[in-house]
């Protein structure tokens, strides 16, 4: 319990003096979830509108399958992802394998179902009254689908919220692709996993606090935008 | 050359037909109300002219060309219209931003697009709610914004569906009257559907009467309450005696319609063993306590069932055989002493029956 306690006293001395290795490696961490959220939303959100306006065969099949990958496990990404960009893959010749860039395709196929699934309940929760008054007002697919989102924007935005917060938290797929390389690939998951296992626990407690901090700040601007 | 015309529409949501071979043209500048009890096709119809759904079958022209046609013609098209939807939906922006994003949408920017939205919300007399958000209005303010952002658009056909359904006696007759300033301010065709018979009355250049999907009378509006063509409308537009008989002799096109055991003269086209309804309005029929003899051909006694007063008129029920309503003034009521049980004559010119087939 003491050693509890010394280690937690420790990992808030390491946060308050900004500790050069924590504020590195928690940096990087939310550089490369707001990355991968961010690339992942810029596809996402126009596939989902296309997905959305669009009648065809399979439609809701194609919806009930996003929805079973929310929960894919991270391992099971990271191994895809290894896969396809280790050096006898079909992408291996980009030499991506253990570099933040993996670890961004790798949280952005993560975040893919969760976001295009999301969205697509954002912009059915939309009033189909409201999506019959832009085009009767003469507004084309495309301003039509924008309005519509503009519509949803708090759903829409609390969908990329959920995705940054599922990104910032994976460890497997950091662990894989990225390969957990001090200075360059390693982030607060992943950092949190080996500090531990070799036994340096006010390092890990630090970066807990951390994360926990980011996941608390994450559900208030979450509770906030739902709110609205 | 008609502006929109429509050639045997059907529509038809899962195995039921909510449109029926629907025939119609309306000209350029036209006010046309559509009148209808809810759930007769009014939306439908009005949806399938702004070229937001496509119909089953049957053909829609539009200035003289097809809709049936890639999405980005029926888009140029649409444009060119503006439909106020029953329940209008504002976005969740400002008055303003509600009434600009249609001309935003054409790429109309700048001074000019400030100078047009504000013109407008001044027009509909909001004003002083310019940079409100839209969603925090009441009804009657809503279906001014709606309105606001189709006239802003300076439409060459103005759909207005339902405009005053859901709205309070005040309300309703403010966009009213902005209707009808509307209507005399722009040169705009205007199709406008109602379940309010006066309305469309007040509004409308002429008037068809849609029921269970099919368009059962159209003509200016006098003709349609003077003459309904089928028992449905004649009850839809308020005709309350209509009588059911059989024609038992022509002469001249004057007829003998015969109903339980009395005979009704009447003006008619129809043949001798024809089944018809006799029409007559209320206000058509003389009361008098004994029989007078006048060019009058119909005079039958009757007994009184029930008075109503209703201000300066009194509604008299009576049974003569088949019931018959009369509206007289309330000072002939009480001078003639009209009461329940009281019989009496009625008396009704031949000219003023309206004689309809029955189906």
């Amino acid at each position: 319990m003491t050693e509890l306690w010394h280690g937690l006293i420790k990992a808030i001395e390491l946060i308050v003096t900004l500790d050069p290795e924590v504020i590195q490696v928690a940096g990087r961490s939310l550089r490369i979830a707001i990355t991968s959220s961010l690339l992942a939303s810029a596809i996402c959100l126009p596939v989902a509108s296309l997905i959305y306006f669009n009648r065809f065969r399979g439609k809701r099949f194609l919806i009930s399958l996003i929805q079973t990958f929310y929960s894919v496990p991270t391992v099971a990404v990271g191994l895809f992802v290894f896969v396809f960009i280790s050096r006898a893959g079909p992408l291996g010749w980009l030499g991506l394998l253990f570099s933040p860039t993996a670890i961004v395709i790798g949280q952005m196929v993560l975040v893919v179902p969760i976001l295009l699934g999301l969205t697509i309940s954002a912009l059915s929760g939309v009033d189909r009254a409201l999506i019959d008054t832009a085009r009767s007002l003469g507004a084309s697919r495309f301003q039509t689908a924008l309005v519509t989102l503009r519509e949803a924007r708090f759903a829409v935005m609390a969908a990329v919220i959920m995705a940054f917060g599922r990104a910032i938290s994976e460890v497997g797929i950091s662990l894989m692709v990225g390969g957990n390389i001090r200075g360059f690939t390693r982030v607060i998951t992943t950092a949190i996993s080996l500090e531990t296992s070799k036994g340096d626990i006010e390092l890990s407690l630090a970066l807990g606090i951390i994360l926990i901090s980011i996941a608390l700040i994450i559900n208030i601007i979450l509770n906030r935008v739902q709110q609205r | 050359m008609a502006l929109i015309e429509l050639i045997n529409l059907y529509q038809r949501y899962g195995e039921r037909d909510i449109l029926k071979n629907i025939n119609l043209s309306i000209e350029r500048g036209e006010v046309f109300a559509l009148i209808g009890p809810t759930g007769s096709g009014k939306t439908t119809l009005l949806r399938l002219i702004d070229l937001i759904d496509r119909p089953a079958s049957g053909k829609i022209r539009f200035d003289d060309a097809d809709t049936d046609a890639p999405a980005a013609v029926r888009l140029d098209m649409r444009r060119r219209m503006a439909f106020v939807l029953q329940k209008p939906v504002v976005f969740n922006l400002s008055v303003y931003d509600n009434v600009a994003c249609a001309l935003r949408w054409r790429g109309i920017k700048g001074s000019r697009l400030k100078e047009k939205v504000n013109h407008i919300i001044d027009v509909v007399g909001m004003s002083d709610y310019r940079s409100r958000n839209a969603r925090q209005l009441s009804g009657g303010e809503v279906q001014r914004v709606a309105i606001a952002r189709a006239i802003a658009l300076e439409p060459e056909v103005l759909l207005l569906d339902e405009p005053t359904a859901n709205l309070d006696p005040l309300s309703a007759a403010r966009i009213e009257e902005l209707i009808s300033s509307i209507i005399k301010s722009y040169a705009a065709t205007i199709i406008m559907a109602t379940h309010d018979l006066t309305q469309g009355q007040r509004l409308a250049d002429r008037i068809g009467v849609l029921m269970n999907g099919e368009l059962q009378q159209a003509g200016g509006a006098r003709d349609v309450f003077a003459s309904p063509r089928n028992r449905e409308v004649a009850e839809f537009v308020g005709v309350e005696n209509i009588i059911d008989g059989v024609i038992m002799s022509s002469e001249d096109k004057i007829v003998n319609i015969e109903s339980a055991g009395r005979s009704i003269e009447a003006i008619s086209d129809y043949a001798v063993g024809e089944a018809v309804c006799a029409c007559i309005r209320p206000e058509d029929v003389t009361l008098a306590l004994s029989r007078i003899s006048s060019s009058a051909r119909n005079s039958f006694e009757g007994e009184i069932k029930w008075l109503v007063s209703m201000g300066p008129l009194t509604r008299v029920e009576l049974q003569c055989g088949f019931p018959l309503v009369a509206m007289v003034t309330k000072r002939s009521a009480e001078e003639m002493g009209l009461s329940k049980g009281k019989k009496v004559f009625a008396t009704f010119k031949a000219t003023a029956i309206h004689v309809i087939k029955r189906n």
